[in-house]
């Protein structure tokens, strides 16, 4: 019995570009499936969310089976399987920023938005516009509470300051 | 493995270890389970080898070696050097031994010479009990309906090196339950202890890389990829492997508690390879088939087409009386008298044979000898398939050297079928016997009313077919599970096989009645036992030459072929 061929024919349309980085990427590596993260997050700034086709694609890339993909997807918080709204707020809870009121600020996000200030993971609005979560260290310590909105770093952030920061994306007036 | 270094191996080659204070000499390296590639000797081999067992979960003598249950931790010293660089040597002449600070996994730490591995002191007791506390504290303790209590590990260590009551207060992780990972095997993630022997099975041995471990820390759970089943022909091993009672089989699930099993040393007879296995069977009737380790032809594995190959043997249309289909009989002793007058009666060369290679060595065998004083021609059935490079083989007879070597056929197992057939169509042959066959199959390509033709038609059976539906003699035998015989397998290994359930109603091993044809015809009774009847075999076939039946033991004796 031979290896099973990793998932024939699963076809993905990406841009010219994303498939000459992607080649760009795997090409870094002396074994193809050391390649594997950096390719999901090619594919995840592409598509927003790793979809069961970009997996299968993934794999099939880098002659994996689909199983070490998701492995790998299942394992890293910042690999998603969900779309995110177009504003992504990343609160920090490490030490210090939850020292300086990181665990007050996310549930003034939450309540304020409509969310659950007391849920586990990524929450997205109903309208689709904004996710908060949790996550850990951002690496300011001395400038907490953090949070990245996007790939916008936002340092000190009060209620306040987070207020403006969601009138400035045009999600509250 | 011997603790004594065998004589072709010079010191170079071993090198001397002490487990709990015995010596034992080891090979400095070993074979690596996959690959075959010579890899250094480890710890729990050297512990093996001096008899010391270590408790371990992840660690399988036929897997990869993976490290992560760390249940097989042991103290070790090594031999201390002074400065230039020679031993240091203790008053009494001994080497000085300088205790590591840290425990070692005895299956992937490697042996050195003069190494002292203990595996018995206060400290490794501890670390195993630490081990335990850590892999039960999400475990549901479900054993009462868990299918694997009675032959688990988790249960087994938990008695030799757990605590009576948990210390955990916290709230247990839930994980997925009954988890269809394909069509034969569940899973529970919660007994699950991620010891990941069933990964490194399906992708080193199966080569079918379709299981992984996903999420994180607590939530970390055996999957295949979603919406992929866990499907090759040998998934039902990992139900075997797995320590705990994570994965089960779905055919076996909740059936029977083990410990009530009887077992059976046996055979598959799929196909020409022979896999060992043990039958389980309760009150006379067969509950599941587990592989035998037997190195020399099928490892620890099975194929999950062969394990399930065993209802049929239950069933409840079973040939289960003899009967002559004129006469009206239904007594062994009438129908044997009637039969054998037939064949007493039938003139010479009037009478053909179509065998099975998968009857026993010891009924071909007399059926050769009924052969040869009817002056009867033979042949036999083949059957064939596609070999999986693993160990499903292309012949799916179990016994094909057997009948070659009794001559009940010859070494093209059906070439001489077409002539028979001729034959019978020409009127030359006029009474056929065959032994557990059903020539009516389109796949042999015989006229359809070839058998309709013969003026007797003498058929030993298990199950109804179309050929024992127009036979005038049926006489009832027993499937190889219900008696004892040896099978010789593609590579010629001869193996014998016992018996694991009685046959239903008069139905007896071919033998017997076979025995009894050849009483009333030659006056002679033959051997009635498996054992005599092998050994005569044995005695009148040079390639078997010296062979006894006792002498085959547990595993077999592979002969030339």
């Amino acid at each position: 019995m031979d290896q099973p061929p990793p998932v024939p024919g699963v076809e993905l349309e990406l841009p010219a570009a994303l498939t000459a980085e992607i080649d760009e990427i795997v090409g870094r590596y002396p074994q193809k499936r050391s390649a594997a993260v950096m390719v999901l997050h090619a594919l995840q700034d592409h598509l927003g969310y790793l979809t069961p086709d970009a997996m299968e694609w993934t794999a099939a890339r880098l002659e994996l089976q689909p199983i070490h993909i998701y492995e790998l997807v299942t394992f890293y918080p910042m690999f998603r399987q969900r779309p995110v709204g177009n504003l992504h707020l990343k609160v920090c809870r490490t030490l210090s920023c939850a020292l300086a009121g990181s665990h007050q600020l996310h549930a003034h996000l939450c309540r304020k938005l409509g969310l659950d200030p007391h849920g586990h993971g990524p929450q997205t609005t109903e309208d689709g516009r904004v996710t908060v979560e949790f996550v850990e260290c951002l690496a300011t310590c001395g400038t907490g509470p953090v949070v990245l909105a996007n790939d916008v770093f936002h340092e000190h952030v009060t209620p306040g300051t987070a207020d403006e920061l969601l009138k400035q994306a045009g999600v509250s007036k | 493995m011997s603790s004594t270094t065998p004589s072709q191996t010079t010191a170079a080659d071993t090198l001397t270890v002490r487990v709990n204070g015995r010596e034992v000499v080891v090979p400095r390296t070993m074979p690596e389970a996959v690959s075959g590639k010579a890899v250094p000797t480890t710890m729990i081999q050297a512990c093996e080898a001096a008899g010391v067992t270590v408790p371990h979960y992840c660690y399988h003598p036929k897997l990869p070696v993976a490290g992560n249950c760390r249940m097989c931790l042991v103290e070790f010293g090594t031999p201390a050097l002074g400065p230039d660089r020679q031993p240091l040597l203790n008053p009494d002449g001994s080497p000085v031994i300088r205790q590591s600070p840290r425990p070692a996994i005895a299956c992937a730490t490697p042996v050195s010479p003069g190494m002292e591995i203990y595996t018995d002191t206060d400290g490794v007791h501890a670390m195993r009990r630490a081990v335990m506390e850590f892999l039960l504290i999400n475990h549901p303790l479900d054993c009462p309906i868990c299918d694997q209590a009675g032959e688990c590990k988790l249960q087994e260590y938990a008695l030799d090196h757990g605590q009576a009551a948990s210390g955990f207060d916290e709230v247990k992780v839930h994980k997925p339950k009954t988890v269809d990972l394909g069509p034969r095997i569940l899973l529970d993630a919660e007994r699950c202890i991620l010891c990941s022997r069933c990964i490194r099975f399906t992708r080193d041995i199966a080569r079918d890389d379709a299981l992984g471990i996903i999420n994180r820390g607590s939530y970390n759970t055996i999957a295949a990829y979603p919406g992929r089943q866990f499907d090759n022909n040998y998934t039902l091993n990992t139900a075997d492997l797995c320590p705990v009672g994570a994965l089960t089989s779905k055919d076996f699930r909740f059936r029977m508690r083990v410990w009530f099993l009887k077992e059976s040393k046996s055979l598959c007879a799929g196909c020409g390879t022979g896999c060992n296995l043990l039958v389980g069977s309760r009150e006379n009737r067969i509950h599941r088939f587990t592989p035998r380790q037997n190195d020399a032809v099928n490892s620890c594995w099975m194929c999950d087409e062969g394990r399930l190959n065993y209802r049929w043997v239950g069933r409840g249309d079973r040939l289960k009386s003899p009967l002559n289909r004129r006469s009206g009989a239904t007594e062994w002793g009438t129908v044997l008298d009637e039969t054998a007058d037939l064949l007493r009666n039938a003139s010479r060369g009037s009478v053909a044979v179509i065998g099975s290679a998968r009857a026993t060595c010891e009924e071909l065998f007399l059926l050769k000898k009924l052969c040869q004083h009817l002056g009867a021609r033979s042949d036999c059935v083949p059957r064939e398939g596609e070999a999986d490079g693993l160990l499903v083989s292309d012949d799916r007879n179990p016994n094909s050297h057997g009948a070659r070597l009794t001559g009940v056929c010859f070494t093209e197992i059906g070439i001489n079928l077409p002539y028979l057939a001729n034959d019978i169509e020409a009127g030359k042959i006029r009474t056929l016997l065959v032994l557990g066959e059903d020539l009516t199959k389109p796949e042999l390509e015989l006229p359809t009313d070839l058998l309709g033709r013969l003026e007797n038609l003498i058929v030993g059976d298990i199950l109804p077919n179309p050929t024992v539906d127009q036979a005038h003699i049926v006489l009832p035998g027993c499937a190889h599970l219900e008696k004892r015989g040896t099978f010789i397998n593609v590579n010629g290994r001869v193996q014998r096989f016992f018996k694991a359930v009685e046959p239903p109603g008069q139905a007896m091993p071919e033998t017997g009645w076979l025995g009894g044809l050849l009483e009333r015809l030659t006056g002679e009774a033959p051997a009635r036992s498996a054992e005599a009847l092998f050994n005569q075999l044995a005695e009148a076939t040079p390639a078997l030459k010296g062979l006894t039946w006792a002498a085959l033991g547990d595993q077999g004796v592979t002969v030339e072929v």
